[in-house]
């Protein structure tokens, strides 16, 4: 099936919750809301004609504006790639995310086993909540980590608490 | 007084020659069956991706080299065909011959260093000794092709950095002549072995379903029968146009898996052997001035070309805006690159996904039930690196 068939019929099946698409370079991505983003995820696995058995990877994207300019987007946006090894199509997922303070979306490791891990990493790096993973723990760096290293106010050098000097 | 027995928690690495680097793992022990299995990472994490954030596009190259550094030309290769898919630009046949060939070489390479670490981790030590002395010779080649033996930074984008010479492809001839038969003698080692079989037959199993459900790649996919190889299913630079076989597993054990990227070893030659042959003449990179360096000997001749080339490398060039996933099969399966690209010099992101990762995640799967030795034959049949998992 083509790719943008399915987001199609994402769209025949979840009227409410599909609020953009895309295409370019021959790959098509849909933008969805968070609230029924689990449900969506199991269709899109279940489905005979979709079936999406193979998560390829979770991230996110940063579109903090850059100084004084205004945010055409929320905040974050979390991707998903996924792929079927069955139809050998491909699509990706978006789903944009408001920083108020709790920026969550529905985690889909229920559905795929393999996302608990690339939500463990998301979470790590940008902070962003998988309401129902059952292992949401920082996963590269320290557990006691301060920030979130991949979001844009976060400093390239690192924060400043993080240099530690040689003791004199 | 009656025996009484209880569960015991172990810690296994980081510092552990059978993690293959710093992998550290927590074990909950019934005796010597493993109860449950939590791996901690991270301790290789350098912030690769938020590096790329703050360097040109040309600059990314070496940093893709850290990844898993074992098969540098591999992740060159999947990080410029992603840029190249972007930008929309057309790479030169020898070009893309050339990449092939570093490529497979990479992946020989690669495989042979598994094979090493994999068989003197279960107490073959002689393999070791065999598979690191051709490996040797490979990166003797690389030397004498790109100039570095470990992280080449050879595949750039538009082209490869440099042209191949007569000598290189005359001593990769003789080499891998002589390499199916040093693959023969690593089969008389250890594929009858009983202590091999012993330790490989029937150990960490996983199915066909659960291979894709778990997101596991190359190898270690293949190993459960999944037919799944991206040079075949997403082709890219000039596999499209040679004939090689994808070997596939049965039963999704260690010994499969094994059995898988020995198999990938003889395809690899076949394909350097293929390439050789009908590698064109023609230029090695793409004639872009806005991507492509100068030619060396303009730049020490004209002042345009220096501040040209001054340019190009100070400054970087734009991608146009836009974003894409674009993916090459590595000696570890899938390495993929999510590139945003806001129209600068720079991306906004660059998302890796790194197959060591998402394969150790099924790490604890697999060891679920098994004895506590049975750990590091898993370990070293999903064939991890560090620096990829950590980035």
């Amino acid at each position: 099936m083509h790719p943008d068939n399915i987001i199609e019929q994402i769209r025949e099946r979840f009227p409410d919750e599909v609020t953009g698409s895309g295409s370019q370079f021959g790959q098509s991505w849909g933008v969805l809301k968070r609230e029924k983003l689990e449900e969506i995820c199991r269709f899109l696995k279940e489905d005979p004609d979709v079936r999406m058995d193979y998560l390829i990877d979770i991230t996110a994207v940063d579109w903090l504006p850059k100084a004084g300019g205004a945010a055409p987007l929320p905040r974050f946006e979390v991707v998903y790639n996924m792929h079927s090894m069955l139809h050998g199509h491909r699509i990706r997922l978006k789903v944009p995310v408001e920083d108020d303070g709790d920026p969550w979306v529905p985690s889909v490791s229920g559905v795929w086993k393999t996302a608990c891990w690339h939500e463990r990493e998301t979470f790590d790096l940008f902070g962003i909540i998988f309401r129902g993973n059952p292992d949401l723990r920082r996963i590269l760096l320290p557990d006691d980590w301060e920030g979130y290293p991949l979001r844009k106010d976060y400093p390239v050098e690192g924060p400043e608490w993080s240099f530690k000097p040689w003791p004199e | 007084m009656p025996l009484t027995t209880k569960e015991i928690t172990i810690n296994m690495g980081p510092q552990h020659p059978s993690t293959h680097g710093v992998l550290r793992l927590v074990l909950e022990l019934d005796g010597e069956v493993v109860v449950s299995c939590t791996p901690h990472i991270g301790y290789l994490h350098r912030g690769s991706e938020k590096l790329a954030e703050a360097r040109t596009y040309q600059q990314i190259v070496p940093l893709t080299d850290r990844f898993d550094y074992l098969s540098c030309g591999n992740n060159n290769l999947g990080y410029a065909i992603a840029v190249e898919k972007l930008m929309g630009i057309e790479v030169p046949e020898r070009a893309d011959y050339l990449r092939v060939i570093v490529a497979e070489l990479s992946r020989l390479s690669a495989h042979l260093l598994w094979l090493a670490t994999h068989a003197a981790d279960i107490g073959a030590v002689t393999v070791l000794l065999y598979c690191l002395r051709e490996r040797e010779e490979i990166l003797n080649l690389f030397e004498l092709l790109t100039g570095a033996r470990l992280t080449v930074s050879y595949v750039n984008i538009g082209g490869v950095r440099r042209d191949a010479t007569p000598e290189f492809f005359r001593r990769t001839k003789e080499f891998m002549a002589e390499m199916p038969k040093r693959i023969q003698e690593y089969n008389t080692l250890i594929m009858e072995n009983r202590i091999w079989l012993g330790r490989t037959k029937g150990i960490g199993i996983i199915s066909y379903e659960e291979a894709i459900d778990w997101g596991l790649t190359g190898g270690s996919l293949r190993g459960s029968g999944v037919n799944y190889d991206l040079r075949k299913v997403m082709p890219y630079a000039a596999y499209e146009k040679l004939k090689f076989e994808v070997p596939l597993g049965h039963v999704g054990d260690v010994y499969d898996r094994y059995i898988v990227r020995m198999e990938e070893m003889n395809q690899s030659i076949a394909m350097i052997n293929q390439c050789m042959e009908d590698i064109p003449d023609g230029p090695y990179k793409a004639d872009i001035p806005t991507v492509s360096l100068p030619p060396k000997d303009r730049v020490m001749q004209d002042i345009e070309t220096l501040v040209h080339h001054f340019v190009l490398v100070s400054k970087g060039f734009p991608v146009r805006k836009g974003e894409i996933y674009a993916a090459a099969e590595v000696p570890k399966g899938e390495l993929g690159f999510y590139i945003v690209s806001d129209g600068s010099e720079k991306p906004v992101r660059m998302k890796v996904r790194s197959p060591s990762f998402v394969n150790l995640s099924c790490l604890p799967r697999m060891v679920k039930g098994h004895m506590i030795a049975d750990i590091v034959s898993c370990i070293g049949s999903i064939d991890i690196v560090l620096g990829e998992v950590d980035r």
